[in-house]
């Protein structure tokens, strides 16, 4: 019995005790941002201003990529020009951002978060409607 | 028994099974081409009778107007329609087979939360009214609603579109002409493509009108003039007026930041005396165009080309443990079902451990 645990242990991740989802705040219109109200399910697992840093730098990602600055307008003003076949060929502002932001929770994920038995997920395979966390079991404990 | 449990906690087939797209298990009422590079709506709507009145107008163009016109006014009339031409083309099927922003549905984790936070008195005999929470935006009070077909909370400016059966965001409406719905990604690509037919067929009009007005001059008379290019005349006497309309329309909704939708439910015309305002305007015209024109071109938030992940299903399985209540009913509502209700029906709870074994150790041997 206890050599399948350990198989168990190797092959399977940790069980999911609770999911957490910090909803979009639309308080500035239509621009992608999230709440930064703190869970208090996580209230044992993670300092406050750690997490509320973590959503904060989010938030500013999603501004610079959605901001109406004037590399965006070029790239709209080309795009038109061309009937928008650059956008086939180019990798677009807000893709780019997009690749910072998951480069930024992985690393969010690797420092800080795995180590205390939460997972962010990115929000774009979420439809940017909510950043999930997923909270597992603490298996410490019960060993 | 080692093997059985073994076996229990690896659920994968033996046989390597293809990895699937997203795009294949796609909730909505959509159709996808070229391995899910192409997505157009179910009912294709009159796309084929768009494109063929273009290809048939500028075909009637070039083969009888276009000679006459270069050789007695000048040679750039044909690079100039077919410029237009082709311009309009590409921004149609650029409108046609573009993602206009669908919302994907929520996971059913999300759905449950939200349905927790939510609070109903129980009571399944009918129908609840309908959901709504209340948010202000730059001091407008802007209502969203809930969708009982995607599980969630409509994100402002979202309407559902039956005919897709998708949450679109920033909906303007449902294009039958173009065979697809209009939203946040391609409204930009359906404005250009209106804009460009109200020049094609305005410069088509102009071009036809000369060259009768130049042959009725040549002494055989305007109606035998007529009688040569008919339908093309007719075409673009129709529809130089209503794309032109439309085209304005649209120019002005631009503008003032509106939707089609908003514009036709009157959201913030005002009607009630209070002082409602367009929350989402940046009152000034010029960033108004910017912002809806040429502004960064948001993502695709339905990734259909993305594989469905190979370890979904444990992942499923132990949220079926949690929700043991909720294992059999909601699997069925959710999204790209197949999988996970099989899933769901394997990992039943322990009550029936004895047909699962026997099934499991016939495969084994």
């Amino acid at each position: 019995m206890a050599e399948t645990h350990s198989l168990q242990d190797l092959r399977q991740q940790p069980a999911v005790a609770a999911k957490v989802f910090l909803q979009r705040d639309y308080t500035h219109g239509t621009m992608c941002q999230f709440q930064t109200k703190f869970p208090s399910e996580l209230e044992t697992r993670i300092d406050k201003q750690q997490f509320e840093e973590t959503v904060r730098t989010l938030n500013n990602l999603y501004t610079e990529a959605e901001k109406l600055g004037s590399q965006s307008l070029i790239e709209g003003c080309l795009a038109c020009l061309t009937a928008y076949t650059v956008f086939l060929c180019m990798e677009t502002h807000y893709e780019k951002v997009l690749k910072k932001i998951a480069k930024f929770i992985q690393e969010q994920n690797d420092k800080i978060y795995a180590p205390r038995g939460l997972l962010l997920t990115d929000p774009i395979e979420r439809g940017l409607r909510v950043i999930e966390v997923t909270i597992f079991e603490d298996r410490s404990l019960t060993r | 028994m080692k093997n059985c449990e073994y076996q229990q906690i690896d659920p994968q087939r033996e046989e390597p099974r293809r990895p699937r797209r997203k795009w294949e298990v796609f909730p909505g009422k959509n159709r996808f081409y070229c391995d899910g590079r192409i997505i157009v709506a179910r009912q294709g709507g009159v796309l084929p009778l768009t494109l063929g009145l273009i290809l048939v107008t500028c075909g009637l163009f070039f083969v009888f107007d276009c000679p006459f016109l270069v050789k007695h006014l000048t040679s750039c009339i044909p690079f100039i329609g077919g410029g237009l031409f082709v311009f309009v083309v590409i921004t149609l099927l650029q409108t046609s087979f573009t993602d206009p922003g669908i919302l994907p549905r929520a996971t059913p984790d999300e759905a449950a939360e939200i349905e927790k936070q939510i609070d109903t008195t129980g009571n399944s005999s009918y129908r609840p009214p309908p959901r709504t929470k209340e948010v202000v935006i730059n001091q407008q009070v802007v209502k969203l609603k809930y969708c009982f077909t995607c599980k969630m909370f409509r994100p402002p400016r979202t309407s559902h579109c039956s005919l897709c059966d998708n949450c679109v965001e920033r909906f303007d409406h449902h294009c039958p002409w173009v065979g697809n719905c209009v939203g946040k990604r391609n409204y930009r690509f359906f404005y250009t493509f209106i804009v460009s037919l109200s020049f094609l067929t305005a410069f088509i009009f102009g071009c036809v009108t000369t060259h009768l007005s130049l042959r009725a001059q040549g002494g055989k008379g305007l109606v035998f003039a007529l009688q040569e290019s008919p339908v093309e005349l007719v075409i673009c006497f129709f529809s130089v007026w209503s794309i032109l309309g439309l085209s304005g329309f649209h120019t002005y909704l631009v503008a003032s930041n509106l939707t089609t939708n908003e514009d036709i439910k009157g959201s913030w015309s005002g009607k009630g005396g209070e002082d409602v305002t367009n929350p989402y305007s940046h009152k000034n015209i010029f960033i108004n165009c910017c912002a809806v024109l040429c502004g960064p071109m948001p993502p695709s938030l339905i990734d259909r080309r993305g594989f469905l992940p190979s370890d979904e299903s444990v992942q499923t399985a132990s949220v079926d443990i949690e929700l043991p209540t909720q294992a059999t009913k909601s699997e069925i509502n959710v999204v790209g079902g197949s999988s996970q209700l099989a899933f769901g029906l394997q990992e039943s709870p322990s009550p029936i451990p004895a047909p699962l074994n026997s099934h499991q150790t016939r495969s084994s041997a």
